[in-house]
């Protein structure tokens, strides 16, 4: 009883997501768009969470729809005219990159309808956040430094690129 | 007990659906939110994945670090959309082709 309820939950919040995401790509409001494309974050984290990836599914809400997100509502709103409601934005070439991309989900599906992964029910993991911690500070040391480093470097770039040059 | 397949699938129509977006779409910012959807689904395979094999946590710290990476690249390509702006005063990519400032 419990796994058709999760079953349910499960391919509701998967069809949710894949709206969000089409409305994302297909709406013709940018700020419409961009609010479409946080009920595709949640799906996501809500996918995380079905995984049993407690500590990334907390990441993925702070990171992604508190901060991404707010990010390319900026975006939006610095590269429109704020008091124009309507921010309309188009599309070229529809139906090849329609064609382009449903082909590319047809082969997808077919490698992995095609090919045996060997997948293995582990269980449910429990709370992962002291794994993952002990893991980033342990075996991942160099990429969590130089993730930080990344970070740090793409800030201060992204604040350069931006800063209004003096003089003409 | 969602199989592994069902998530694989998902993610494929996430990404496809991303890929849609950044064929299609000429709205620099628009652009850029399919390439979160790009990444995202790919971290669902990444997770998927680590949550199928015995003891391999690593998939999710790498998910993490694809986060990390993804708030970088949003930074650094609404900078770019930015200065974009300020010169030319639109930010349809079609029309941005040239690289010099």
């Amino acid at each position: 009883m419990e796994t058709i309820a999760a079953q349910v939950v499960f391919y509701g919040v998967g069809l949710l997501t894949l709206g969000s995401a089409l409305y994302v790509v297909l709406g013709k409001n940018l700020v419409h768009s961009a609010f479409a494309l946080v009920a595709a974050f949640f799906g996501v984290a809500v996918f995380y969470v079905f995984l049993g990836a407690d500590f990334l599914a907390g990441a993925q809400v702070l990171i992604y729809v508190g901060g991404i997100l707010t990010l390319l509502l900026f975006g939006v709103m610095l590269t429109n005219r704020i008091y124009d409601l309507n921010i309309r934005t188009g599309a070229v070439q529809v139906f090849p990159g329609a064609v382009a991309a449903g082909l590319l989900f047809a082969v997808l599906v077919w490698i992995i309808r095609a090919v045996d992964w060997g997948a293995l029910d582990t269980g449910d993991p429990g709370p992962t956040s002291e794994a993952i911690g002990r893991l980033l500070v342990g075996d991942y040391l160099l990429p969590f430094e130089i993730a930080s480093v990344l970070l740090l470097i793409a800030l201060m770039g992204a604040a350069m690129l931006v800063r209004r040059r003096s003089g003409p | 007990m969602i199989p592994l397949e069902h998530y694989l699938i998902l993610s494929a129509a996430l990404f496809s659906v991303g890929v849609f977006g950044v064929l299609t779409r000429r709205n620099a910012v628009n652009v850029l939110m399919s390439i979160e959807l790009i990444f995202n689904s790919a971290n669902i395979n990444l997770v998927a994945f680590s949550r199928f094999i015995e003891g391999a946590l690593g998939g999710q710290v790498f998910a993490l670090l694809v986060i990390v990476v993804a708030a970088c690249e949003a930074a650094v390509a609404l900078a770019i959309v930015m200065s974009l702006y300020r010169i030319t005063k639109q930010v349809n990519l079609d029309r941005a082709a040239e690289l010099k400032g």
